[in-house]
């Protein structure tokens, strides 16, 4: 028989709006798998002929969620362009607002969005709390919110819930599906994180605000340095920075850890977590700035999954294509080179698998021609996963002091092998890995703004932007989703082009002209699928790369001018 | 409106909402408090709050505790357009004792896409069926601007491949009422800036029923939060400025409200960020903040359980609850006399006073007050009544 087309729009608990198709066969194995962004709204249009000092704060815009890297990135995409370092008080202020970012964007995707995806809301309901109680310490010794009194009362609340009719965000989910593995004590240890974790991550949002202003979307950045000069000055602010950091740093070692590894434990046999990642190159850059000169997480580059050898990162290598994305300009280019007209060429109708299994018109794209508003980002050719997988990889490989403990410790409490981690499942775990990192390791950040404060108060380093003169720079770093990069040129006085290749588009790009398959779509073909009424294991493989779709799409520059004459730099601007 | 009237008026409200018949059995809210560990204590201390949030006397606190508990009586359906999900985030920040947990149980969040379980078809069943069952009662906010018309393919949501402005439409028609979350919604918001190439628009312009905008980029969580509140309360749309905005939250300019205000009075302004005068908190308007332009209450609720501002933060307000502010108060980090757009009220006086307050007259304390007092004539709003 035919293949059959499964569609799934929306993608629910990401950022953005994405499809995906797949077809599968009699055995409900997907053959083929497409992934479609469904909005395009043209920022880096928009940013054009504007003040340079506006970049970041338009393009913060682009996200909600990553609300601090997009703004980073454009303000430090202009400071490369014009020469400007920052004083270390500056840098070390942006790492302080970056790690309450990766704090809080790593506990919220865990529970709140990836979350639903482990866990049966309704399983929960026959779990004996005394009995999970005593569960939540096989995996560490300081359980948070797992007290039999506790349990018991997220088991009534969600009973009266269910009972009520009335299910809110958890109506019509795939409660039930046989692939959830989680026993009903687990499930309810979950679902009180759950609840919990909607608490911490208002408090890690809090961090951030401490010194932005507000979260989401900080507005205390400038080009050349950071405004909240009063409250690094504040020691009253400084230990509100420590409280916070220090209690979102214990539900992140006293709850997330505990609960990967539970994951990891139960869900180890499960093939939509554990099949092997069809892309095995990945990516990463410098990120976490520590100190003077010391980074949390490095950088490069490993190809095939071999992780004995870790390349150096060439940013010359990275082109963009769109063969099959809603753009008239095909061909690989450089990001200081792109084109890109919008042409849409719609979708078609087609009957597809319905919510009951059975057969409903819909629309479908045209998978032979374009089908999305996300372009294919390459590296020498080669599609390339980043994430925080990339990121906890290469700082392994590379043999990193602060990571190496921590991945070993994950794989030896989890009985994992190193192999294990090219997974779905690795992929969640490097998240909270990273996270662990951060909560270990960010107050090194702290305490060397506070000694540097001692004797420099600078927060600001002075510039002129020369109305004559030609500038380009870019800005290269790991965000939570993985690698980012803004690239910029100014010429009188005003953003000439600008273009952001962002993780998303890494990972959720469409197949190339040489029939190359970005992640996303490379990662469901070959999966099984228990019931596509229900594609449950395609939720859980695409929410593994923590989606951020309106980031993914972008638009470079529409006069297509030539800009390959500029020489891109290699090395990113080293500290101080 | 006289506070007693207004008290009657209310109470009378509640007495209405009472009788709808109840989403959850007509379950008491406050039995639930009760076994969910919320103390009647947190609980009225957070009525407090939200109280003074909509600019009520203390004496109504019973009252928007009451409404509190008729709060699941309303279905909320939550649409993401063109959008960042920023707003959907800022309402996950809504503060004070487990107050999330509170609105996250006791408002019937029908459709959501950031926080629901369910995907694909089965996401697109639960928001047909919201609109079916909950026809003229449910409360829709939608997030992002909305490529309309020709542009409309720029957005498509779920598996027929709807345009977000037929869906955006759809949800409106039955709606009892409609609040444009954030600025994009408001007034189209960040893609709309120019040159808009997707033609992004607000949501009130592929409606033709009333929308209420809730504007900042994004708003706060109390906006967002008060503003439901406030339709719970009311009944009925809230006194709203020339530009929909609810006044109780966007009644005054963030300069009106500001903690550097004395400074900006007393002449006293940061040259340069990191400078001596940044240290000691003066006035950003040189630097260029766009805050005596601005209405909103950023001021006075801050964002983040009260944590700070931007302005706290020692950057000036970049005008973000504005029409076209991307367009109209940029570059932000330059006073609004210095640039070539066209200021935000296309010249109407006041502004363009404070400009030269700003910038020349430094120390013109007197004329300052003054040329403030101003703006709001200028506003016009539609009605005082409520």
């Amino acid at each position: 028989m035919a293949n059959k087309r499964v569609v799934i729009d929306p993608i629910t608990r990401i950022e953005g709006h994405l499809r995906i198709e797949v077809e599968v066969d009699d055995n409900n194995v997907i053959q083929k798998a497409y992934s479609t962004a469904t909005l395009w709204r043209g920022l880096e249009t928009i940013v054009k002929n504007r003040d340079p000092r506006d970049a970041g704060f338009l393009m913060q815009r682009i996200c909600g969620v990553c609300t601090f890297s997009h703004y980073r990135a454009g303000i430090e995409a202009v400071e490369d362009a014009l020469g400007i370092i920052p004083p270390l008080n500056a840098k070390l202020t942006r790492t302080l607002m970056n790690q309450a970012l990766f704090m809080h964007d790593h506990v919220v995707h865990f529970y709140h969005l990836h979350g639903l995806d482990w866990v049966d809301v309704v399983s929960a309901l026959d779990a004996n709390p005394a009995k999970a109680s005593k569960e939540a310490f096989k995996y560490t010794d300081l359980p948070i919110a797992t007290g039999e009194d506790e349990l018991k009362a997220v088991k009534t609340r969600v009973k009266e819930f269910v009972q009520r009719g009335q299910l809110g965000p958890f109506a019509n989910a795939y409660w039930g599906h046989k692939t959830y593995r989680f026993t009903p004590e687990q499930n309810l240890i979950l679902l009180s994180h759950y609840l919990k974790a909607l608490e911490v991550q208002r408090d890690l949002a809090k961090l951030m605000a401490l010194f932005g202003g507000k979260q989401p979307h900080p507005q205390s950045l400038t080009v050349g340095g950071v405004t909240c000069v009063m409250d690094l000055l504040d020691p009253s602010r400084m230990g509100e920075y420590l409280t916070l950091f220090k209690k979102g740093a214990e539900f992140i070692e006293r709850a997330y850890s505990a609960d990967v590894l539970m994951a990891a434990d139960v869900y180890k046999d499960e093939a939509s977590v554990t099949s092997k990642a069809a892309v095995m190159n990945f990516m990463s850059h410098q990120s976490m700035q520590l100190g003077r000169n010391e980074h949390l997480f490095d950088a490069g580059i490993i190809l095939n999954g071999d992780l004995t050898q870790v390349h150096e990162v060439n940013e010359d290598l990275i082109t963009e294509e769109a063969t099959h994305a809603w753009y008239s300009d095909n061909e690989p280019l450089h990001p200081y080179d792109g084109k890109t007209n919008p042409n849409y060429t719609g979708m078609k109708a087609m009957k597809t698998v319905g919510a009951n299994g059975e057969m409903v018109d819909s629309k479908v794209i045209d998978e032979k021609g374009k089908y999305t508003w996300i372009k294919s980002p390459r590296y020498d050719g080669k599609a390339m996963e980043v994430g925080p997988l990339s990121s906890i990889l290469i700082s392994y490989a590379k043999g990193n002091k602060r990571i190496v403990p921590l991945v070993d410790a994950f794989l030896k409490k989890s009985g994992l092998p190193l192999e294990a981690l090219f997974s779905t499942l690795g992929r969640t775990a490097a998240r909270m890995i990273q996270a662990q990192a951060i909560a270990k390791h960010g107050l090194e950040t702290f305490n060397n703004l506070i000694e540097n404060l001692k004797v420099d108060q600078e927060t600001y380093s002075s510039y002129k932007i020369d109305q004559d003169k030609e500038y380009k720079g870019r800005f290269i770093g790991d965000v939570p989703r993985g690698m980012l990069s803004h690239w910029i040129r100014i010429k009188n006085g005003v953003v000439e082009n600008y273009q952001a290749v962002v993780p998303s588009t890494w990972n959720a790009g469409p197949v190339d002209a040489n029939g190359v398959y970005g992640p996303y779509e490379a990662n469901l073909v070959g999966l099984k699928v228990q019931d596509i009424s229900q594609p449950l294991e395609i939720i859980r493989v695409i929410h593994s790369f923590d989606p951020c779709i309106a980031c993914a799409v972008h638009v470079m520059d529409t006069k297509g001018n030539d800009l390959g004459t500029y020489k891109v730099e290699h090395s990113f601007r080293k500290v101080c | 409106m006289k506070d007693n009237n207004l008290y009657e008026k209310l109470s009378l409200r509640l007495l209405e909402l009472e009788k709808l018949p109840g989403l959850k059995n007509n379950e008491n809210i406050k039995s639930h408090l009760d076994k969910n560990g919320v103390s009647r204590r947190d609980f009225m201390k957070w009525a407090g709050a939200m109280t003074a949030t909509l600019g009520l006397s203390a004496n109504f606190t019973p009252l928007v505790a009451k409404a509190a508990t008729l709060s699941d009586k309303l279905p909320i359906i939550w649409l993401h357009m063109a959008e960042c999900t920023g707003c959907s985030e800022s309402l996950l920040r809504t503060d004070a004792p487990t107050i999330d947990s509170l609105i996250f149980d006791y408002i019937s969040l029908e459709y959501h896409e950031t926080l629901m379980a369910a995907a694909g078809w089965q996401a697109e069943h639960n928001l047909e069926h919201a609109i079916e069952t909950h026809k003229g009662k449910y409360i829709l906010m939608v997030e992002g601007g909305i490529p309309s018309g020709n542009n409309s393919f720029y957005l498509t949501v779920g598996g027929h491949g709807n345009t977000g402005e037929t869906i955006a439409q759809n949800a409106s028609e039955h709606a009892a009422a409609i609040f444009a979350i954030g600025t994009c919604s408001a007034f189209g918001g960040v893609q709309a800036a120019h040159p808009n190439p997707t033609g992004a628009v607000a949501l009130s312009k592929v409606t033709n029923k009333t929308v209420i905008n809730v504007p900042g980029c994004p708003p706060s969580e109390k906006n967002i939060v008060g503003t439901l509140f406030h339709y719970i309360l009311y009944g009925t749309l809230p006194a709203l400025d020339a530009y929909n905005r609810p006044k109780w939250a966007y009644g005054l300019r963030v300069h009106d409200l500001c903690e550097r205000r004395g400074r900006f009075d007393a002449g006293e302004f940061v040259e340069e960020f990191g400078d001596e005068g940044a240290k000691k908190g003066y006035c950003l308007y040189k630097v260029g903040c766009k805050g005596p332009y601005t209405f909103n209450n950023c001021g006075k609720n801050r964002f983040n359980s009260h944590t700070s501002w931007p302005i706290q933060a020692g950057h000036g307000c970049i005008g973000c609850s504005e029409p076209d502010f991307w367009d109209k108060m940029g570059p932000f980090e330059e006073p609004v006399a210095n640039r070539l757009f066209n200021t935000p009220f296309n010249g109407l006086g006041a502004d363009a006073t404070a400009d030269k307050i700003g910038v020349g007259l430094l120390t013109a304390t007197g004329i300052g007050i003054a040329a403030h007092a101003m703006i709001s004539k200028f506003k016009n709003p539609k009605s005082d009544e409520e």
